[in-house]
This record gives structure tokens, C-alpha cells and sequence, in this order.
């Protein structure tokens, strides 16, 4: 895929060839990882993608993408700073070194030939906490799926509320989850992929509320975000607790699918939901059907 | 259950000493001179909590919401309602005493009540989780929020949560799922609601009982995305940055009405809601009749439109060049 070529050096990278792995530790050939999809070929973790990295993962075609309020950016209702440093220069510095205005990136385009709603979720930008745009953009994707009757696709990534915005943020909960409830009343279809990490607000809200709940392995699931659980607790968590792994074991999720099947999985699970799309733009993801002709 | 010994804020010192010396005087007063001195110290007292109740920083609005002598909601439910039978359990696990609820009457009114509630000792806060809800509450509580619609009961909430569990079994068994579900159930709930947060307001937690046709908040609680300390956390790194946090979160009622996150506050009575159980429950009860009588002549279908309508337009940013806000809002 091009668009892993030519990405952003990560932090972790000690020379252009090489780059150590966060899970496993172990030297990885740059190349190598970017054309698995940024997933470690020792030890199977699952890096995280940026917007567009998901987005080229799951649709047909990048420039038929239809991206909602690209330019939407964050106001500063509160009036909040720390330490002399003003919230809106603190976006800019995120804007600066992701080239997004705000986490979420919302719009319409195909998956194998089908339209549909879509939001992807970059972490890079302050954590990928949700404050009024992240909840704006999320509940006008709902909107459009309502509106054009297509299917909604989320993937979700967040490390909870934006402080920054206060109560405006945590009201963005009630905003999405009204706009999916309506979503849900028509009939329409959601399928949330859950990424790594998706908590707190995010999860109490839109994230956990799709028909069909997918995770990414390895990726931390839940409310209340680990070291706070350890600092009231006062003991160690397991290692994987919070995991998809996890979640699934508990019920709370319904699949665990690895990233280099994420696409034909969720073709498959659209199909069978929302049965087949009208002209089939491309066959090369549909194979399963044949097994249950006579 | 009031407290048999009443809790002292560092603030309320001095408060506490004029009280003592009213008592003092109270017991051997014979004089008419005396029971003249004892008005005036009484004059005084008042006078005094008044001034430091009107110039209190939030962090200190945070000390006092989080008061432990202050009223909690089955404190309310016993001096507002009348005929309160209390339900119990969520039907797939467990009862979560952290939350309390059940019918009830308001007035001439049929209602349903749920709130969050704390205990008020350590016995009773071990009981109850310091009123930190678990999922078992949150179901239980939209158990609840379903059978108010059934039986066409008004919903009246009472917010009053740290934060929901932070513990793994809570993790284990959906928290952030049960939370969601209520927010969904609430969005197209078909009774009319309202919710008053009368302590602290935290997050998720309240915001599971709270997504209500009004939102209404006593004059000394809080509402916040976060609590201080865990906002100060994450932003300064630090959880000792809490006063600065609170001040910064702008979680007190006034700040919040001009946010346009709650529609109302109702006022305390002076030295606020623990030294005057009496006088704030009668202005808490007189505020929800009100508004009850209010939301009762519309229509429930009414009711839903302008519920949602209001929670879509909180922090709607204004610099929408695709105009797709306006157009796409279903309603």
C-alpha cells in the first residue's frame, strides 16, 4: 500500500531501515512492517494507523472519499490554559505535526462497491479525546447514515474526554448516543471497530453501541483507563486485562479480527446483515457465499 | 439520616466558633439582656455564612458538594416524596446499593425516583461504594427508567456520584456498556424527566441517570467532566492541581447555565444545603413540582424532540463551512 511508505517517522524509529517494535522490542525491517499493515511479524501487535492510513485499510478508493466538515476545529468554550499555554495554541501544535484539525475524520465513501458512512479516529491528535468535534463529526456521519440509508462504520480510538472543553465534552455523549439511537430505530446497521486504545467516554457512548462489535487484537478496551484502576486498587493489573481478548472473553465484544482479514471480514459481516449490494463493483472479497450453494 | 456530628470545612471555622459561642450563652441565658445578645450573634452568624458562602473559589464549591453532611438523595426522598417503595436488582447479577430507587409520590403526583447514593458513615460507604455505581446500578436503573415508562410515570434523577467504579469486576462486566445503554434508553425515553444534580456531578457516572428534559442543579453542587483530581491528572500531571483544575473544568451551576449544559439552579438556603436540611428540601420540592407541572402539559412525542434537540446543540462548533449541522439534523 503506498500510503505506509511514505509516512512519518515514528518516535521509536532508530534509522530509516529499522524500527523497534512497542509490544515485542524486537527489531523490524521499516519496509517489512509497512507492508504487513503495521502489525509486528514476531510477536503479531497490532500498531496503531493514522486516519488515513484506516481509511485507505477499508474502502475501495480514497479519492472518491466524501470527507464531512473537513475544516471543523475545535473552539475553546471554556477559556481553559495551563500553565500560560492556551488551548487553542495547543491544538495547533497538533495540527502541526498530524495534519488533521481534530481526531476524527468523518465521511462517506465504498466498501467493496457499497456505500457507507464512515468515522476514523487518528490518536496522535491530543490522545484522541473526544470534545465537541469529534462528537459533532461522529453524530453528523450518523445523520448522513440516516439520511441516505447506508450503513455507519466507526472505528473508534480514544483515550476519553477532552478536559479542555469540560462539561461540553462529556455532553457529547449524550449528543452521538441520540443521534445512534434514532439510527437505530430506522433500522439502520452499525459495525463498530474497535481500536487500540478505545475508553471511558467514548466506549460509554457511540463506541459500544453497534450492532456488531469488532476489536483489533491486543487493542485496551473498557471505561475506567488502567492506572487509575491500579492507583484505587493499589495492586497490579493483569497483563491482559482490558484487552479485546479480554472483552470477548467476557462478552463484551464480538469479534477479535486481525488486521490483515479486518476488510473481508467486515464485507462479509455487511452482506450478511444488509444483504448484498446492488452492482458489485469488485468480487475479489466475496468467496464465502459459494459455500452454502448446493 | 442526618449526622449526629456535624463535619467542619476549613472555610466554615469561624463559623463554627460563632455557633459555639451562641450555644454558650444560649445555655444560661436568663436576662433579657442575654436572649438580645444571643439575636445579635444569631444576626452575626448569618451575615457571616452568607459572606463566605457568596465568595467561595470552586475548589471550594467542590468541598461542599462533596460534603459528608450533605443531603444525599435518599435524604431528599424522604423529605420531598411520600409512599416510596424501593426496587431492587437488575435481573443478571446483583443489586448495587450505590444506587437506590422506586416509585413514589411527589405532590398528587406518581413518580418514579433513582438517584446515586452515598452513605453516610464507614459502615454504610462500604455498603454503598461511596456511591460509586457498578453496572448492576446502572442496569437496575434503567430497569427502572423502562418501568416509569410503562406505567407513564415521570422520571425525577437525583445525580450524585464520584465516578462510576473504577475496578476491574466493574470492567468485567460492562461498565462503559451499561452506561451507553442507559444513554440510549434515556434519548427516546417516553415519559417526561427531570434530573437535579444535588453533590457531585462526576462524568459518565452521572451523566448514566442524567440525560434529562431538564437539567437542574442546586446552587452549591458541581458538574464536571472529570473530578478535579483526576482532570488535574491528566492535564497538569498531577492531582494536586485539583483547586486549579476545578476552577479551570468551570463546574459550577452559573458557569454551567451559561455553558447551556443545565436549564435551571435551585437555590440553597444560606451555608448551604448540610446546615439546613429542612429549607432545602422545601426548595428542591417546590422546583420539581414546578417543572413537573410544566413538562406534564406537553406532549411526549414533544418531550423527546426537544430532549435531543437540546443535547444536539450543546458545543456545536460554530465553524461548520459544510452547513451540514443544519441540513441533516433529523428530526
Amino acid at each position: 500500500m503506498q500510503f505506509f511508505k511514505g509516512t512519518k517517522k515514528p518516535s521509536h524509529a532508530i534509522s530509516d531501515l529499522w524500527i523497534t517494535c512497542t509490544s515485542c522490542n524486537r527489531m523490524i525491517y521499516r519496509r517489512e512492517h509497512e507492508d504487513n499493515l503495521k502489525v509486528c511479524g514476531k510477536c503479531g501487535h497490532h500498531g496503531r494507523l493514522t486516519a488515513s492510513e484506516r481509511l485507505e485499510l477499508l474502502i475501495d478508493d480514497l479519492s472518491k472519499f466524501e470527507e464531512i466538515a473537513p475544516e471543523m476545529r475545535s473552539e475553546d468554550p471554556l477559556g481553559f490554559s495551563r500553565d500560560g499555554l492556551d488551548y487553542p495554541d495547543h491544538l495547533k501544535r497538533y495540527k502541526s505535526s498530524t495534519g488533521l484539525e481534530d481526531a476524527a475524520v468523518a465521511g462517506t465513501g465504498f466498501i467493496d462497491g457499497r456505500h457507507v458512512s464512515l468515522v476514523v479516529i487518528d490518536f496522535r491528535f491530543l490522545g484522541a479525546s473526544m470534545g465537541a468535534v469529534m462528537g459533532e463529526k461522529v453524530t453528523l456521519a450518523v445523520e448522513k447514515a440516516s439520511l441516505e440509508g447506508v450503513p455507519l462504520i466507526i472505528v473508534p480510538c480514544s483515550g476519553g474526554a477532552r478536559m479542555q472543553e469540560g462539561m461540553i465534552s462529556l455532553m457529547q455523549m449524550a449528543k452521538t448516543v441520540a443521534a445512534i439511537r434514532n439510527f437505530h430505530d430506522q433500522g439502520g446497521l452499525y459495525i463498530a471497530i474497535l481500536t487500540d486504545p478505545t475508553l471511558a467516554g467514548v466506549t460509554a457512548s457511540f463506541a459500544s453501541l453497534a450492532d456488531v462489535l469488532i476489536a483489533e487484537p491486543g487493542a485496551t478496551i473498557g471505561f475506567t483507563g488502567r492506572r487509575l484502576i491500579e492507583q484505587i486498587v493499589k495492586q497490579k493489573l493483569p497483563k491482559d486485562a482490558q484487552s479485546a481478548e479480554f472483552m470477548l472473553c467476557h462478552g463484551m465484544i464480538d469479534l477479535v479480527v486481525q488486521r490483515n482479514v479486518l476488510r473481508d471480514t467486515l464485507i462479509n459481516t455487511l452482506d450478511l446483515l444488509a444483504g448484498p449490494t446492488a452492482p458489485k463493483n469488485s468480487q475479489a472479497h466475496t468467496s464465502l457465499p459459494e459455500t452454502v450453494q448446493q | 439520616m442526618k449526622p449526629q456530628k456535624p463535619t467542619t470545612l476549613d472555610f466554615e471555622k469561624k463559623l463554627d466558633q460563632l455557633r459555639a459561642s451562641i450555644e454558650k450563652v444560649q445555655s444560661n441565658a436568663t436576662s433579657q439582656d442575654q436572649v438580645s445578645k444571643i439575636e445579635e450573634l444569631k444576626f452575626e452568624l448569618e451575615a457571616q455564612t452568607a459572606e463566605v458562602y457568596a465568595t467561595l473559589s470552586p475548589w471550594q464549591r467542590v468541598q461542599v458538594a462533596r460534603h459528608p453532611d450533605r443531603p444525599h438523595t435518599q435524604d431528599y426522598i424522604d423529605m420531598c416524596f411520600s409512599n416510596f417503595i424501593e426496587l431492587h436488582g437488575d435481573r443478571y447479577y446483583g443489586d448495587d446499593q450505590a444506587i437506590v430507587g422506586g416509585p413514589a409520590k411527589l405532590g398528587n403526583h406518581r413518580v418514579m425516583v433513582i438517584g446515586h447514593q452515598k452513605g453516610r458513615d464507614t459502615q454504610e460507604n462500604v455498603r454503598r461504594n461511596f456511591g460509586m455505581a457498578s453496572p448492576e446500578g446502572f442496569r437496575k436503573a434503567r430497569r427502572l427508567m423502562k418501568l416509569a415508562e410503562k406505567f407513564k410515570l415521570p422520571l425525577i434523577t437525583f445525580l450524585d456520584i464520584p465516578g462510576a467504579s473504577p475496578v476491574l469486576e466493574a470492567e468485567e462486566r460492562g461498565q462503559a456498556w451499561a452506561i451507553a445503554e442507559n444513554l440510549m434508553e434515556m434519548a427516546g425515553l417516553k415519559t417526561p424527566f427531570i434530573t437535579t444534580v444535588i453533590g457531585e456531578g462526576g462524568s459518565g457516572g452521572a451523566l448514566a441517570l442524567g440525560m434529562a428534559d431538564r437539567v437542574l442543579m442546586q446552587e452549591y453542587s458541581v458538574y464536571s467532566v472529570a473530578s478535579p483530581e483526576g482532570a488535574a491528572s491528566i492535564v497538569w500531571r498531577d492531582h494536586k492541581f485539583a483547586p486549579r483544575a476545578a476552577e479551570a473544568l468551570k463546574l459550577t451551576p452559573s458557569d454551567l447555565l451559561k455553558l447551556g449544559v443545565i436549564d435551571r439552579i435551585i437555590a440553597e438556603p444560606t451555608g448551604a444545603a448540610h446546615r439546613n436540611y429542612l429549607d432545602a428540601a422545601r426548595l428542591l420540592k417546590e422546583t420539581l413540582t414546578e417543572e413537573l407541572d410544566s413538562l406534564r402539559s406537553r406532549s411526549v412525542e414533544n418531550l423527546i424532540q426537544s430532549r435531543n434537540a437540546k443535547f444536539r446543540s450543546i458545543g456545536t462548533p460554530t465553524s461548520n463551512p459544510s452547513g451540514l449541522a443544519e441540513d441533516s439534523v433529523v428530526s
